[in-house]
């Protein structure tokens, strides 16, 4: 009866999708509404080859990792895509005829940058949290993830979000605001697609058989329940018309910034932060064999970062019409959650104390620890930089993409590449990584392509900011804009190849997992996860 | 405007209260007497389970 409601519920998602394809007021909502039309239809054949075929029984007994393998197959590849985007940009950056003509209107700088931030933050970090959460989740709850196959259509609504986001953002479907530039269509089936995911997450924690919640569930589950309060709060907005990408925004001027900027910098703190920490608070112990360095810091770190993170959002609005008392909050609260990040940090690298000889020979351990110390150095530039004296210098220059960068790229990267080159093996129940030396490799370029980039972008930032601030004897500025763009050539050169150097580490991974799949020998049976008594 | 108001009174008196204390109430919760074995006991927790849930019997033995 189920699969007979499934299958008649999706024949009639192809057919609205359909004749909202036929209405379509714009390129972008055209397009958005033959994939969905198109994905229906997939699911619908699907559904119908698989009617009435016998269903194999659910075995309690063993943990649900298809889905985790698929998740890390799509974290991998999505890495390579937002990368290799980030590279493309950054050279039109530095090489405006990059802006091709025949693409123009389509793939120049401004259709293609949202692309890439949503890549590497939705596509990219957003599948290494949901896999990474699967797999966690089920470990520290000793139990079936909840709820069945929902977590297989979680993934999958998931990469459908990623492909309609990005072909939305080509033909011209934003709604403007950073990070949150899916029109209200896409927004909807966020909100579902998110809805599942925490039914799944918190369906498995509460059926878990270990009393304890580990902390990395609460760090998981913090970040999708904000998520999921962040994403419906900004986007707030009425279509001009069901058939078409347009909306207005519920909010208008300067509540509208703060609501923006309370989702865009809470986005950074819940899914690039909290969900981040929830894979270190996992995969870190594992890795080193050994417990959290203090379950109690482990704690105080979870409620202090919450508990300060969600009101730093003003320091975005500096100097702008949002009230001052309202920049000073954001400010004061940027600068004390310097206080948790550090107590996170020194908590993930005290983790190794007793066993830091592991670093000299396990790159995977390295690149964990190197992530750790991104995330100490960035979450200092951010408190710093959030000072309004810093900010007024900062603001509005290449300062503020340099620091990203060194979060993103090192701290959520570097994580991301350790939690892969750990699962991989597991998953695919193989004897080891394929090569360790490549994982060197990787290491390497990704961390000096993070030096560069970081590098060029603090010279680029104070270089602009100081000369958008100079004046003459009688007050008058000395630069013209334009002034002020040219010399940044030779910066942005240099931060296009140390993204170039990120991303050929990225591929370097992505070879080095499919050869640990396909020519590693599968372990043994006996002793298969290569358990290792608490010694 | 009424609503408004009442709302911002609320937040900056009783609720900034609650917050103020839940906070304090976290730290004195984690730190209390009695509270590192259960805490031991779960940072230990990551290391069984690895491969089924039904593991969870077969805990490994505790160092001595």
């Amino acid at each position: 009866m189920w699969d007979y409601v499934k299958l008649v519920a999706f024949g009639v998602i192809a057919v609205l999708a359909a004749i909202a394809a036929n209405y379509a007021r714009d390129e972008a909502y055209l397009v958005n509404a033959l994939t969905v039309m198109i994905a229906a239809a997939v699911v619908f054949i699907w559904l119908l080859r698989n009617m009435g075929e016998a269903k194999e029984p659910v075995n309690e007994n063993e943990y649900l990792d298809g889905v985790v393998r698929a998740g890390v197959i799509a974290t991998a590849l999505w890495g390579v895509v937002g990368f290799a985007v980030g590279v493309l940009v950054a050279a039109q950056l530095a090489f405006p005829s990059l802006n091709f003509d025949w693409a123009h209107g389509y793939l120049h700088f401004g259709r293609l940058r949202p692309i890439h931030t949503s890549a590497v933050i939705f596509a990219f970090c957003g599948n290494a949290l949901i896999a990474s959460g699967f797999y966690v989740v089920q470990r520290t709850c000793a139990t079936r993830l909840w709820g069945g196959n929902t977590a297989w259509w979680v993934f999958w609504g998931w990469q459908l979000i990623i492909v309609m986001a990005a072909t939305s953002y080509i033909f011209g479907g934003s709604q403007g605001k950073e990070y949150a530039e899916m029109p209200w269509h896409i927004d909807l089936l966020i909100v579902v697609v998110w809805l599942g995911l925490l039914a799944v997450y918190a369906g498995t924690v509460m059926q878990r058989k270990e009393p304890h919640i580990y902390v990395a569930n609460w760090f998981y589950l913090a970040f999708i329940i904000t998520i999921a309060m962040l994403h419906v709060v900004n986007n707030a907005a009425l279509p001009v018309s069901i058939f078409g990408s347009t909306s207005v925004q519920a909010y208008a001027g300067v509540q509208d910034a703060m609501i923006q900027w309370w989702y865009g910098h809470n986005a950074v703190g819940f899914l690039l932060t909290a969900g981040f920490l929830g894979m270190m608070y996992y995969f870190v112990p594992k890795q080193a064999e050994r417990p959290v360095y203090s379950y109690k810091l482990s704690i105080i770190h979870f409620w202090a970062l919450i508990f300060l993170y969600i009101w730093a959002g003003p320091h975005h609005l500096h100097y702008t019409a949002l009230p001052e008392w309202a920049t000073t909050l954001g400010m004061i609260f940027s600068i004390m959650l310097w206080m948790p990040s550090w107590g996170g940090m020194i908590n993930g690298l005290m983790t190794l104390s007793g066993a830091w000889d592991k670093l000299r020979t396990d790159p995977v351990l390295r690149m964990m620890v190197i992530a750790i110390g991104f995330y100490g150095m960035s979450t200092f530039e951010g408190p710093v930089m959030s000072i309004k004296t810093v900010n007024s210098l900062s603001h509005y220059t290449d300062w503020t993409i340099g620091h990203v960068h060194s979060g993103a790229l090192g701290w959520n990267g570097m994580i991301t590449f350790g939690a892969l080159y750990f699962l991989v093996p597991r998953l695919w129940n193989r004897e080891g990584l394929y090569s360790v030396r490549l994982v060197s490799w990787h290491f390497w370029l990704a961390t000096l392509g993070i030096v560069l980039y970081a590098a060029s972008m603090w010279v680029a930032g104070i270089m602009e900011g100081l000369m958008w601030r100079e004046v003459d004897a009688n007050g008058f500025l000395v630069n013209a804009f334009a002034d002020t763009v040219s010399p940044k050539h030779p910066m942005y050169v240099v931060r296009a190849l140390g993204g170039l150097m990120f991303l050929s580490g990225g591929v370097i991974m992505c070879y080095n997992l499919w050869m640990t799949v396909r020519a590693q020998p599968a372990k043994a049976p006996v002793n298969a996860n290569n358990f290792l008594p608490a010694e | 405007m009424e609503t408004y108001a009442f709302l911002r009174n609320f937040a900056d008196s009783w609720h900034l209260l609650f917050m103020t204390l839940f906070f304090v109430g976290v730290f004195v919760w984690v730190l209390r007497p009695g509270s590192r074995s259960v805490h031991d006991e779960a940072a230990q927790s990551i290391f069984r389970n690895d491969d089924t849930p039904g593991s969870l019997h077969v805990r490994p033995a505790k160092e001595a």
